[in-house]
């Protein structure tokens, strides 16, 4: 791929001259659909960022949120004031790195961790959880499982060594990720009023420092490989576009910038990635109205002979760009040192152009602002999908239940999380393997160091659903919304803030496109709808290949807050009535069954007042009488039920059909309570209360459905659910 | 009067053992490995992590690190010191203890709660538990196998050496109970003195009342003896 013809006249004209060799391959790759979203940019005006939680909000390297006081922790973010926010912020980032988990899973995958890290370390956070929503082709394909195991392990090796917990995610299998996997990672940090740093150069003449690794010829053109379709060939032809990454350096990168923020010393920062240097320097200097002089001989750099092309935009990873003031300059140096990182100062903020020298010659002279925000937008024709007509097939129960239940989409996904250190740092208190993870904030106690629980609870959710998103572009990122904050209020929690990261396919294709801005408005409506500000995000548009487009993949990573850091599990006690809340939107089309048995059906209807739902789930689930919570989605009711059974506690559930038992309209949960009556009342007006029956002490499940009764044991439950290792081991 | 939380470039529990140390009002600080032991060092926990990217092998560099030469001087003086998951294997490898910590028989990296059995009661880190009492602890490593000669092994177990086996919550030392293939289900040893200890098993992760079990609190009470 090289500059769009339009592009250079473009640029030609800005210039008054043709660009240079350096200049036009910096305005490729920073025009690329990758950085300057030319065919999403258009669409994104639909999402509500504001709230008076977000300090700020999209368009730096992460989102900032204010983390509300523990009394005001489990009041509805709608409700709150800004008084209800502690001095404790967090930040939120999103990032996709799909075509280079394609090339190589492990690197690739590992690398998107390590970015996404950096975004955090960027704004002056420690980062304390990383989430991860992942995407293959079949599971019963060889190559999906090859990819599965290599970004896993990548995910696995460089979040464990730079001691950021994996606390949540999501897996999902769907043929049309065959030549396109998605690797989507959210990072949460923490940090304080006194600590943020924002990506926006404050003033002319400080020093603009390179930190962290030497610069080498890895990852040249990566923003620009990320923003076309992958080849056929992509495996051995672009393996020079991905990077490699050493969580070495970025552990010791973490531990420099929490010195660095300590003593003060940074001005502004933002860290190395898509377009490398040239990306990061110019969009730092234009964000806050400033040029640059550069000289690119100055990097330290890894290998011998670069020129300055390559100095410009290789992505070699863990390298971070600061703005320094004069004075600070040594001291910076010196905090490099100690942690056998390199540093160079390789220019000055200035009031002019962007330019950079090499070997005493001008290679790059730009007006930032032009580089930064000068990219046309695409105009792009869509059409949107045909909705599925009513076609249900006779199935046998038996068969359904078994195939549903042992499908990797639903079953266990211990193989993956039990690979993520999950527990360093001392604040994971909901682990992985139920609805959401819960993250003790102790911060906003007033004490860092209490034990007491006297702090706020984080609960992160992270995903999507490619078979509802087929079915229904719209309704099914509405749906993907409505789950993610479904899963944080069956903790006890309600929504404080998302970021997104939208997944598409070749959007010039008009049927791609249209699904596309189905994603977008449906996510963004749900959102609102449920008063949750999306304040940040990444798009990902181009994976298509060879097989066609992936599904329109909305991932959304959600946090919210909870009083103190219990939750009821997704585990039965066996001493409670069960309870289902919430209102099914009596349909199919999406689900796992019809994945399983064939056939089609409409998406269903979700529920008209999803703010009053969730707060209201999130105040039961928070009730001392409720023993035990489980979302109802994929796979609907029957996977629910069959992950809350243990060895030890069952129950005895019958239902009307196999609609009731498939339906997997988000927005509904499955509660374990002694105290039934009042969770009636608490959705009185709100949402419907079923029966479904006593939950029993005997590791056993019976399902009645109509006039048909299944018996399932504990054991041969947990074997169904055991597919993924049971195929990879 | 201070436990000495040693950092290395790598170490990532090193916050964590701070933060469980000073929950149970044990004075602790954190402390570059270039910088050395302070002069008021009362105990050294070797943390979790992965020091030079355990790149040579897990634990063989830091083990290699002057400070280590410090750490070694005073555990010969009866200064207590403990080492967790990365600090085991640097541990073993800078001949604190005897054996050493390999790869997985999974070969993979496992984060998940087991069981331990206390073999010895009557050293700092376990005088509060009875011989055969059983916690749980949470792991989280990749190459956590405990690898020993058999007849060092004998010497091992003569000398009454091992603190701790990996077992089921009922306290038998079965195959199925041992999560990462390791000799005789060893978890944890001792060194040529009762106060020196190494453990792949996270104590300073079962502590905070707050996020989870507290069964590791009464191993990290050692540094108060």
């Amino acid at each position: 791929m090289s500059l769009l013809e339009s592009d250079r006249e473009l640029i030609t004209a800005e210039l008054g001259r043709e660009p240079t060799p350096a200049e036009a391959n910096l305005f490729e790759n920073l025009w690329s659909e990758h950085c300057a979203y030319r065919s999403s940019r258009p669409l994104l005006g639909a999402f509500d960022s504001e709230g008076s939680q977000v300090v700020i909000g999209p368009g730096d390297d992460a989102a900032v949120i204010a983390v509300p006081e523990p009394d005001a922790a489990d009041t509805p973010a709608s409700e709150r004031t800004r008084d209800d926010y502690s001095e404790t912020y967090i930040t939120l980032g999103i990032e996709s790195h799909n075509h280079p988990s394609y090339v190589d899973p492990y690197d690739g995958a590992a690398t998107g961790v390590g970015g996404i890290v950096r975004d955090t370390l960027s704004m002056g956070a420690y980062p304390i959880a990383l989430a991860d929503s992942l995407y293959f082709g079949s599971f019963d394909r060889e190559h999906s499982q090859y990819l599965f195991e290599g970004v896993v392990e990548g995910i696995s090796d460089y979040g464990n060594s730079i001691g950021v917990p994996t606390v949540a995610g999501s897996v999902d299998f769907h043929a049309d990720y065959v030549g396109n996997p998605l690797v989507n990672v959210a990072c949460v940090g923490l940090t304080d009023e006194e600590r943020v740093v924002t990506a926006e150069a404050q003033q002319a003449g400080n020093k603009l420092v390179l930190f962290g690794n030497a610069t080498g010829r890895d990852g040249l053109g990566g923003a620009s490989f990320a923003s076309e379709d992958l080849d056929e060939d992509a495996e051995t032809e672009d393996r020079p576009a991905v990077q490699v990454g050493d969580p070495y350096s970025e552990k010791l990168l973490i531990e420099a910038s929490e010195t660095l923020i300590d003593e003060n010393l940074v001005q502004s920062a933002r860290d190395l990635g898509a377009a490398g240097l040239g990306g990061a320097s110019s969009e730092l200097v234009a964000k806050g109205g400033f040029g640059a002089d550069i000289a690119l001989d100055r990097v330290h750099q890894r290998e011998p002979n670069m020129n300055a092309l390559e100095i410009l935009l290789a992505e070699s990873q863990e390298r971070m760009c600061y703005e320094v003031a004069p004075e600070d300059v040594d001291r910076v140096a010196e905090i490099a040192d100690r942690f056998d990182l390199g540093c160079s100062v390789i220019g000055e903020v200035s009031e002019g152009n962007y330019t950079c020298t090499f070997d005493g010659e001008v290679v790059v002279d730009v007006d930032p602002e032009f580089l930064a925000e000068g990219a046309p937008m695409n105009d792009l024709d869509s059409v949107a999908p045909e909705p599925a007509e009513h076609d249900l097939p006779d199935a046998d129960l038996d068969a359904a239940i078994e195939a549903v239940i042992a499908n990797p989409n639903t079953a266990s996904k211990r193989w993956v999380y039990r690979q993520y250190d999950h527990e360093v740092g001392l604040r994971t208190a909901m682990k992985p393997g139920d609805d959401a993870a819960i993250m003790a904030v102790r911060e906003t106690s007033g004490d860092a160091d209490d034990t007491t629980g006297a702090g706020t609870g984080l609960a992160i959710s992270s995903g999507a659903n490619p078979n509802w998103t087929t079915a229904d572009p719209y309704g099914g990122a509405r749906a993907v919304a409505l789950e993610n904050a479904t899963n944080i209020a069956a903790k006890g929690a309600v929504p404080l803030a998302a970021v997104d990261c939208l997944n598409g396919g070749n959007p010039e294709k008009p049927d791609v496109y249209g699904g596309f801005k189905g994603i977008v408005d449906g996510l963004a409506e749900m959102c609102a709808d449920l008063s949750t500000p999306v304040v940040g995000g990444n798009v990902s548009l181009y994976n298509d290949s060879e097989a066609g487009p992936i599904p329109p993949t909305p991932t959304l990573a959600m946090v919210g807050t909870k009083a103190g850091y219990d939750a009821p599990p997704a585990a039965l006690s066996g001493e409670g009535e069960l309870l289902l809340v919430g209102d099914a939107g009596d349909a199919l089309g999406g689900s796992e069954y019809l994945n399983a048995v064939g056939g089609s059906d409409a998406f269903p209807e979700l529920p008209e007042n999803p703010a009053d739902l969730v707060a209201t789930i999130a105040e039961v689930a928070r009730d001392e009488s409720t023993l035990a919570t489980h979302d109802v989605s994929h796979g609907g009711l029957a996977v629910t039920l069959a992950e809350l059974l243990t060895a030890d506690a069952g129950a005895d559930v019958a239902v009307d059909d196999a609609v009731a038992l498939f339906d997997e309209t988000p927005g509904r949960v499955v509660i374990e309570t002694t105290d039934p009556e009042s969770v009636r009342e608490a959705f009185d007006g709100v949402a419907a209360v079923e029966s479904l029956g006593e939950a029993t002490a005997d590791g056993e499940l019976s399902l009645t459905v109509g006039d048909e009764t299944v018996e399932l044991e504990s054991e041969a439950v947990a074997d169904l659910r055991d597919v993924i290792p049971e195929t990879l081991e | 009067m201070t436990v000495a939380v040693i950092q290395f470039g790598g170490s990532n529990c090193d916050r964590d053992a701070v933060r469980a140390l000073e929950s149970l009002d044990i004075d602790a600080e954190r402390v570059w490995h270039e910088d050395g032991l302070p002069a008021d060092t009362t105990g050294v926990v070797v943390p979790g992590g992965f020091s030079y990217g355990d790149y040579l092998r897990a634990g063989a560099m830091a083990a290699r690190s002057p400070i280590m030469d410090e750490v070694r001087d005073a555990a010969a003086d009866g200064t207590p010191v403990l080492g967790v998951c990365n600090g085991a294997q640097i541990g073993c490898e800078s001949g604190l203890t005897e054996g050493a910590f390999t790869t997985n028989k999974s070969a993979r990296f496992q984060c998940e709660h087991v069981h331990l059995r206390v073999e010895r009661a009557d050293t700092p880190w376990t005088e509060h538990f009875e011989e055969g009492d059983v916690i749980e602890i949470p792991i989280a490593h990749g190459e956590g196998r405990f690898e020993i000669t058999e007849e060092r092994y004998d010497d091992l177990v003569d000398n009454d050496r091992v603190l701790f086996r990996y077992c089921d919550a009922d306290g038998n030392v079965t195959d199925d109970a041992n999560p990462n293939g390791s000799t005789h289900n060893v978890a944890g040893i001792l060194g040529e003195r009762e106060s020196v200890a190494v453990l792949m098993p996270h104590p300073e992760r079962a502590t905070l009342p707050d996020v989870g079990g507290t069964d590791g609190e009464n191993i990290l009470t050692g540094f108060r003896a």
